[in-house]
């Protein structure tokens, strides 16, 4: 969130370009440095809002007097603010045997005050703040069981407001019990500036203020989040389904499973609020449903996705055919993924789409997703609930278009390097590691204990390769290994070739051919053979070789070394 | 901290708050000097000088400075 100053510096902007749109302030306590937060904040909306407000405790004034100015500008939204400390001091004038009865005769009031506009300006909104508590204490901890203490009234208050909103669809209320809740009573009241300005509400709240209040605008005016892409390896679950398999993500009982177990309940939730849900992820698909299908600790189920898109084309043409199978704009997608670059190469494409950065630690995406608060709405309708149902049918990934056209430009703009090492002590658990949980990106499968690899880095009939890749989001670590046997002189032979699937995409096999070739050019060898030998999860690499220019020959694959030319890679050596 | 340290940092407050970078002030700056330091900008500076330098003024000292050295004297009275 911005700060209350940064805000302030958008007020000098041009707005004349923006939607037009009138709110009226109304407060029993000093607004002006609201005014200028939601005037400044709705720059970052792009609606040019147009205040009045209303001079100082003026409420009964402007609302009860049929010639006031209110009437005259009939604004569309007006913003009611009633201190909780004006609230406390109406409550002390009260005799003490009415005072059981506060809340209500309260109540009886705002709705008299919201009543009497609408009457008058029939399709106005009425934006009512509710009421942070204070407990004065006089009755000490027993006052939520005490009938006469103000925080048991302010409390039942708030509750009778909430009741009334219910019954009323022009009234909508601004939750600053919630912001209290959130951030504490010493974040949104200073007593020194309460003092001697009789300003409530603290610089360091009002961006937030003014952020429901311009929410509420900017979803009356029809932008509302209704759908949810979701990534899958290490988003939805821990863990990578194509390499560690169905059973073995981490959801539910295992590793750190319960922050995706709650994640997945939360996303249930908005499901059946009437969010649509849909998949883009990088996986082959019948192994990314294998989850929904097989994994009995799956919260979410397959019919819970309207859209499942799971190849390994880049995210954001997957994203383009799931906005046109769906029909919705891009303004009103939400796109959740673990991994920063997928992030990027998203934001960059599709400017108009939200896509949060979620926190490393899995345990905090519900706790952050919930400050970002990306689902607001007037109201639920039948509609909304069965969206995801009429939504349901199946996306046919052949008719995808690749409409994606800066992805050189993208892959330039990552700065990526990488180091290219032997096998060595330090490396040599990641190695170990990469080679037993590599399952996708995998030409020959063969796993490495310790002892294996500690004898090919000794053997002279052996050059090996560890790859690292870092870009400018950070540090991959080691993502590939090559091993290649010397046969004879002039011919060597990959004997395994293993990659993390995190980094497909990136020209990494390309920079790994050309960084071997050139150490084996020094070497005098002239052919270089490959091999792959299918399995259950490496259909992926079913046209490695021959995508790098390997030629077939025999069940094998053959590269020709005397007229190699460099292949083109965005990744440079270290 | 030293009077002219402090004031060196107030100045960037006024300079950040008030938007604008040519604001030079001294110890006998008073609010009719600066332009765009009235009161409701007063607020915003008050809060941004506590933030700066971590401290609280009382009400009454945020009522009754003349100038900037008596705002500076309540900093360092802190």
């Amino acid at each position: 969130m911005k700060t209350f100053n940064e805000i302030k510096r958008n007020i000098k902007k041009d707005y004349t370009s923006f939607v037009k749109e009138d709110i009226a302030i109304l407060s029993n306590s000093a607004t002006q440095l609201l005014n200028i937060g939601i005037r400044g904040l709705a720059f970052d909306y792009n609606i040019d809002l147009n205040i009045y407000e209303a001079d100082y405790n003026q409420v009964e004034y402007e609302v009860f007097n049929e010639g006031s100015e209110l009437y005259r500008k009939e604004p569309k939204y007006i913003l009611l603010y009633l201190s909780t400390n004006k609230l406390m001091e109406k409550f002390y004038s009260f005799p003490a045997q009415e005072r059981r009865e506060f809340a209500f005769k309260y109540l009886t009031y705002i709705e008299d005050l919201v009543s009497t506009i609408n009457t008058k300006l029939k399709n106005s909104i009425i934006l009512c703040c509710n009421f942070p508590e204070i407990d004065d204490t006089i009755f000490g901890n027993q006052a939520s069981k005490t009938e006469d203490s103000f925080l048991y009234q302010c409390r039942k208050l708030n509750y009778l407001l909430s009741e009334k909103s219910v019954q009323l669809n022009h009234l909508l209320l601004v939750d600053l019990v919630g912001l209290q809740n959130r951030f504490g009573v010493g974040h949104l009241f200073n007593n020194n500036i309460y003092i001697t300005t009789d300003i409530v509400l603290s610089t360091d709240i009002l961006p937030y203020v003014s952020e429901i209040v311009l929410n509420i605008i900017k979803v009356r005016n029809g932008i509302v989040n209704k759908c949810v892409i979701l990534d899958l390896d290490n988003t939805l679950w821990g863990g990578v389904i194509g390499d560690d398999g169905y059973e073995n993500i981490e959801i539910g009982t295992l590793g750190i499973g319960k922050a995706f177990t709650e994640f997945q309940k939360w996303l249930k939730e908005l499901k059946n609020r009437g969010i649509i849900l849909a998949v883009c992820s990088k996986n082959n698909e019948d192994v990314a449903k294998e989850a929904f299908l097989r994994n009995t600790e799956m919260v979410l189920k397959l019919d819970d996705i309207s859209v499942f898109v799971a190849n390994w084309n880049n995210k954001a043409d997957n994203i383009r055919s799931i906005q046109s199978t769906l029909n919705i704009g891009y303004n009103s997608m939400v796109f959740l993924d673990d991994n920063p670059v997928e992030r990027q190469i998203v934001k960059d494409n599709i400017p108009d789409i939200t896509v949060p950065e979620l926190p490393e630690d899995p345990a905090y995406y519900l706790q952050y997703l919930y400050s970002l608060n990306l689902f607001d709405t007037t109201g639920v309708t039948v509609e909304d609930i069965k969206r995801t149902e009429s939504y349901q049918k199946e996306l046919h990934i052949s008719t995808l278009k690749k409409s994606f056209v800066n992805e050189s430009d993208f892959l330039s703009s990552l700065e990526m390097v990488s180091l290219v090492e032997p096998f060595n002590k330090s490396n040599l658990a990641r190695v170990v590691q990469l080679s037993q949980r590599s399952n996708q990106f995998n030409l020959r499968t063969i796993r490495y204990t310790d002892n294996d690899v500690l004898e090919l880095a000794a053997s002279s009939d052996y050059m090996n390769y560890c790859f690292t890749l870092n870009d400018k989001f950070g540090e991959n670590g080691l993502i590939c290994v090559v091993s290649l046997k010397l046969v004879t002189e002039s011919v060597c032979f990959i004997e395994n070739w293993f990659m993390s699937c995190r980094v497909l995409k990136r020209t990494m096999e390309n920079f790994v051919l050309n960084t071997i070739v050139e150490d084996l050019n020094k070497t005098g060898c002239l052919k270089l053979i490959g091999e792959y030998i299918p399995t259950a999860k490496n259909n992926l690499v079913l046209d490695h070789y021959k995508n790098l220019g390997f030629m077939e020959e025999a069940g094998k694959w053959t590269l020709s070394l005397n007229d190699y030319k460099n292949r083109e890679t965005y990744i440079n050596k270290l | 901290m030293n009077k002219e340290e402090i004031l060196k940092i107030v100045n960037e407050v006024f300079v950040d708050v008030l938007d604008n970078p040519n604001i030079v002030i001294d110890l006998n700056t008073t609010a009719n000097d600066v332009e765009d330091w009235d009161s409701l900008n007063h607020i915003q500076l008050v809060v941004a000088i506590e933030k700066r330098f971590n401290v609280r003024f009382k009400s009454n000292e945020i009522r009754n400075w003349e100038n900037v050295n008596e705002m500076i004297e309540s900093i360092l009275a802190k």
